[in-house]
């Protein structure tokens, strides 16, 4: 008990002094991450929008894997990317591996089909609203897409701070991909499954704060978000 | 509290002038504006719509007359939003055709109202911009337009403010000024007073009618046979999804031709 207390008053003093090795890890964590939530957003908000709007063969089966999609195992993806960028992998020669951008591409691939399925739901939702008002204005499908994004845009950034959140927490998938190397690919999460193993506690239990942290930041923020766009545009 | 004072009797100052131009329309003779004479603004000819095994409309012939004030008449389930929709351009109909003017394909200078409007997440003036943008009407065009709307239906003062927080009757004046802002050739009205009290359903007649003068073609449902007889130069008398009387209003009112339309007069004094 006094180890564990003792452990957490040390996290809390480096926390408060922002110690340089703590803050190098959270930076490169929110890095990635943010990153990789950009990504996602730049692939899923379109797909998902396109696939609520267009009506196309297969699109019922699509939706079905985009759902089943977001349940991905970390690490099966980081196994999956780590073969892709290994030396005898197709992509291999560009020497991603072990690199800061080979984590964002693994936690974009996690988290691209909960953005693309969450906003498949909601502009779908908008659509069945819009629709007739639309095609009623002319609005081609370019602007009804572009229409219905910028009119959910409020749930759509609730969309990409969850999906912000699940990245952030991963583990499986960037410690494949990323190797967890200090200094380099050493992020929160890798970090305190290391700190924990070696029996470093006050610097796991840091992490572990910075970590919660943010995740209750980023819901605090889009419950902050929608309360305000709810008052403010209805 | 203050600021919800004023907005009320803003609101009702709005709604004072639009009914005394209403009261001044109402003593005037259904003055037609120069294309009333003019081609068809919109034929449907022989259109049937099937929903799910379901005949909707069949055989639908209907002529709108430009410059006219066409009601479309009917018990619940009829057809009357359905016809408007095809009327629109914007539901296909299963067989038959639609020409408006002398083209197959929908023109861009119709707009419509619809019963619930229809409003996106932006302020009243951002609604109308958008709806301009669509038409590729920008910059001062666009500010002149949004402020002459929104002035004719007497929102001006809530130009700002979010659409979506507005009440029934002002979110329903809004669609029509986004509507008057395109300037249509016809404007479709699906039962656009439903659900308003009477002072706000007497406002959306008012505008309507002020629409109705600079030449726009009204082709428009509703359930009021009292705001039909104020408003409309033609009915359409739709039963089952067939039309039962294509008419002028003052003779479908004094005398219709059909043994339906007999017996939906009927019902509606009883």
């Amino acid at each position: 008990m006094d180890t564990i207390s003792q452990s957490f008053a040390l996290a809390v003093s480096m926390v408060a002094h922002l110690e340089p090795r703590l803050t190098q890890i959270v930076a490169l964590s929110l890095a990635v991450s943010l990153s990789s939530t950009l990504c996602s957003a730049l692939v899923g908000l379109p797909l998902g929008a396109a696939v609520a709007i267009a009506r196309f063969p297969g699109r019922g089966p699509l939706i079905v894997a985009l759902t089943a999609a977001m349940g991905l195992p970390p690490v099966v993806v980081g196994l999956v990317v780590y073969l892709l960028l290994s030396r005898a992998g197709p992509l291999g020669q560009f020497g991603l591996l072990f690199t800061p951008p080979a984590m964002v591409i693994a936690q974009t691939l996690l988290i691209v089909p909960i953005v693309a399925a969450l906003t498949r739901q909601i502009v779908e939702d908008a659509w069945l609203e819009y629709r007739e008002q639309l095609r009623s204005l002319d609005a081609s499908w370019l602007q009804s897409t572009l229409t219905l994004l910028w009119d959910t845009r409020f749930s759509l950034l609730t969309v990409l701070l969850a999906a912000f959140g699940r990245a952030a927490a991963e583990v499986g998938a960037v410690i494949i991909v990323g190797g967890n190397i200090d200094g380099v690919t050493r992020v929160m999460t890798t970090a305190i499954a290391l700190e924990t193993s070696k029996g470093d506690l006050p610097l796991a239990l840091a992490l572990g704060v910075m970590l919660m942290s943010l995740v209750l930041a980023v819901n605090i923020g889009a419950h902050l978000t929608r309360q305000w766009a709810r008052a403010r545009f209805g | 509290m203050a600021d919800a004072t004023i907005r009320q009797g803003a609101a009702a100052a709005d709604v004072s002038i639009a009914v005394k131009a209403d009261a001044r329309i109402a003593r005037e003779p259904a003055a037609l504006p120069a294309a009333a004479n003019a081609d068809p603004a919109v034929i449907a000819s022989g259109v049937d719509v099937v929903r799910g095994g379901t005949c909707v409309l069949g055989g639908v012939d209907v002529t709108i007359r430009a410059g006219s004030r066409t009601f479309i008449l009917g018990a619940n389930g009829a057809g009357k939003s359905t016809l408007l929709r095809v009327l629109h351009g914007i539901v296909d109909p299963t067989r038959g055709a639609v020409t408006w003017g002398q083209s197959s394909t929908r023109p861009r200078g119709h707009a419509m109202v619809f019963q619930r409007p229809v409003l996106l997440r932006r302020s009243a003036a951002g609604n109308i911009r958008h709806a301009l943008a669509l038409y590729g009407v920008r910059g001062r065009v666009a500010d002149e337009r949004i402020r002459d709307a929104l002035t004719s239906v007497g929102l001006s003062d809530l130009a700002e403010r979010p659409a979506r927080v507005l009440s029934g009757g002002e979110q329903q004046r809004l669609a029509l000024a986004r509507a008057w802002a395109l300037k249509p050739a016809v404007l479709f009205l699906d039962e656009p007073t439903a659900s308003l009290d009477p002072p706000s359903t007497r406002a959306v007649e008012a505008i309507v009618e002020n629409i109705h003068r600079i030449g726009t073609t009204i082709v428009m449902t509703t359930h009021q046979l009292a705001q039909a007889k104020r408003l409309a130069t033609d009915v359409i008398l739709l039963a089952d999804g067939r039309v039962a009387e294509q008419t002028a209003a003052e003779m479908f009112f004094r005398e219709p031709r059909s043994a339906y339309g007999r017996a939906f007069l009927e019902g509606e004094r009883l």
